[in-house]
């Protein structure tokens, strides 16, 4: 790519007209284990029936993972019964290919298979540590209904996490002893606090708390995030470098503070 | 009771079996009866730098698989009595590795009486690396002072005490950084991660630093372990690695710039 200075900058000299933002939003998953039109349409309307409130423009996610069924599913069939009952399918998740394509084709998402669950990532490595934050804020959480927030004791974490780590304190605050490389992933529904140097991302509140904080002895962060609004290293190279710092959400803005 | 310490890295070229076969040689020369062996199924490298490359017959495939006995596939070291070397297969891939089968002659070496088994880990995080760290209880991370070599040595070692049996245990595995190829002029220059730096990043015990020197190609070449060259920084570094590894206090050499005059010596440290 030619890159000459003056064409990054705008050329019409108007305010930005957008900026992405990741969101954390709870997703109702349709989990399908087979598919008979006939009776599916009638399953689905007894449920409609069952919660009317529910099946009102609702986004959904198709989930094949589940699916028993002989024949492959018809997923532009699935979509329409869908939409007719006031469901909006968003996005599909199937580990077949030609499922996939066929959801590409209706215009669907595709969802990243899933995993046992986010509170068993603990130590463990995952090969997707370089995931964008819009595409891995999103598809976890698939409770239609939400569980009301109960106190849960912080994680602590007494050794350095390495590159390739993910820790997630689900529910509470994540606490780490030790430094945090570059590469790795701290991710905690409350607050982060790092007593060593953090290289790597720290999510804060990523089930949307917009009160959560990150505390840091040294900020060398790759990525900082709250609640969904995040800011990259190149955001706060200049200032606050190598620092201890207190980051928090002010409206929309992240705002970082020297710890003192 | 023996112990297995692996020579890991993630990233390949950095000095593992340089390392693999200078440390074993120190081992076995301080006296302890210490094995070596090669993990790198397919690329199997320790025998020329050990120099037994023709006297390779049975390997540790052939081990696993019970075409032949650990007896008749250990070679023994022409240098240094005590040690043992155990050969890769050329002919075969990293699969051929079963956890069962490793466990098996790891824990046969360690009945017939072995100290130090050394397992020699191929590059990258895969199979084959991941047989060579799972049953280790002493990681040396062999690391170059430059950030992508030393990015990959955090990850293995994220994965030595997430994956490994001793973490699985609940357990840690001891861990030791091994800074190789390093250069203490241009790690002042700026050219090079420092030592400091590396260590900082890792948060790892320092095991040693190999000065970057010609001696250690010259002696890969030959089949002779550059431990054995007992002039050069190289071999020294190895023999000063050798002995924290067993306990010994030793002060790190070759770390800084030697041209420095007297008087830069006292006042730069300052400055």
């Amino acid at each position: 790519m030619d890159s000459k200075p003056q064409n990054a900058e705008l050329p019409f000299g108007s305010a930005p007209q957008f900026r992405l933002k990741a969101g954390l939003f709870p997703l109702t998953q349709l989990d399908i284990s087979d598919y008979e039109h006939s009776c599916f349409e009638q399953q689905l309307r007894a449920k409609a029936a069952e919660a009317p409130a529910f099946f009102q423009h609702t986004p959904v996610v198709l989930n094949l993972e589940p699916y028993q069924g002989t024949l492959a599913p018809p997923v532009q069939e699935m979509a329409a019964l869908c939409r007719e009952h006031g469901l909006i399918p968003v996005a599909l998740r199937s580990p077949d290919d030609a499922i996939q394509e066929q959801a590409r084709a209706c215009g669907l998402a595709i969802m990243p298979a899933g995993r046992p669950a986010r509170e068993t990532a603990d130590t463990s490595d995952t090969s997707k540590a370089s995931e964008s934050v819009a595409v891995k804020a999103e598809p976890e959480t698939a409770a239609p209904t939400s569980e009301a927030p109960t106190a849960r004791p912080s994680k602590v974490i007494d050794t350095p996490i390495r590159s390739g780590q993910q820790v997630y304190a689900a529910g509470g605050d994540l606490i780490v002893l030790s430094s945090v490389s570059a590469g790795a992933e701290v991710l905690a529904d409350g607050n982060i606090h790092v007593y060593g140097a953090l290289r790597g991302r720290a999510l804060a509140g990523v089930r949307g708390d917009t009160s959560a904080r990150i505390f840091c002895q040294s900020l060398e962060a790759e990525l900082v995030s709250i609640a969904g609004t995040f800011k990259l290293d190149e955001d706060f190279r200049g200032q606050h470098w190598k620092s201890a710092a207190k980051i928090r959400l002010d409206e929309q803005t992240l705002e970082i503070q020297p710890l003192s | 009771m023996a112990k297995i310490i692996v020579v890991t890295s993630g990233k390949g070229g950095v000095g593992k079996t340089t390392s693999s076969a200078a440390i074993s040689s120190g081992l076995a020369l301080r006296g302890h009866k210490t094995a070596v062996i090669d993990f790198d199924i397919g690329l199997r490298n320790l025998d020329i730098v050990m120099n037994c490359e023709r006297r390779v017959v049975y390997d540790f495939v052939n081990v696993i698989n019970g075409d032949a006995t650990l007896r008749q596939a250990l070679i023994k070291d022409k240098r240094v009595d005590n040690l043992y070397i155990l050969p890769a297969s050329q002919t075969r891939d990293k699969d051929a590795l079963s956890m069962d089968g490793v466990e098996r002659v790891l824990k046969e070496l360690a009945d017939d009486g072995f100290e130090y088994i050394i397992c020699d880990s191929p590059a990258g995080i895969e199979h084959g690396a991941f047989m060579a760290l799972y049953f280790a209880d002493t990681a040396i991370v062999v690391a170059n002072p430059e950030v992508s070599s030393v990015r990959d040595s955090d990850r293995i070692l994220g994965i030595l005490q997430s994956k490994s049996r001793r973490a699985e245990n609940g357990e840690r595995v001891e861990e030791y950084l091994l800074l190789t190829r390093y250069n203490p002029e241009r790690a002042a220059k700026g050219e090079m991660l420092a030592v400091e730096d590396v260590e900082e990043i890792l948060a790892t015990k320092l095991l040693g630093v190999i000065p970057e020197s010609e001696t250690v190609l010259k002696a890969s070449n030959q089949g002779i372990p550059v431990i054995h060259d007992d002039q050069s920084t190289a071999g020294q570094a190895y023999s000063d690695a050798v002995a924290r590894l067993l306990g010994e206090e030793v002060e790190q050499r070759f770390i800084h710039a030697e041209q420095k005059g007297l008087f830069k010596r006292l006042f730069g440290r300052t400055a």
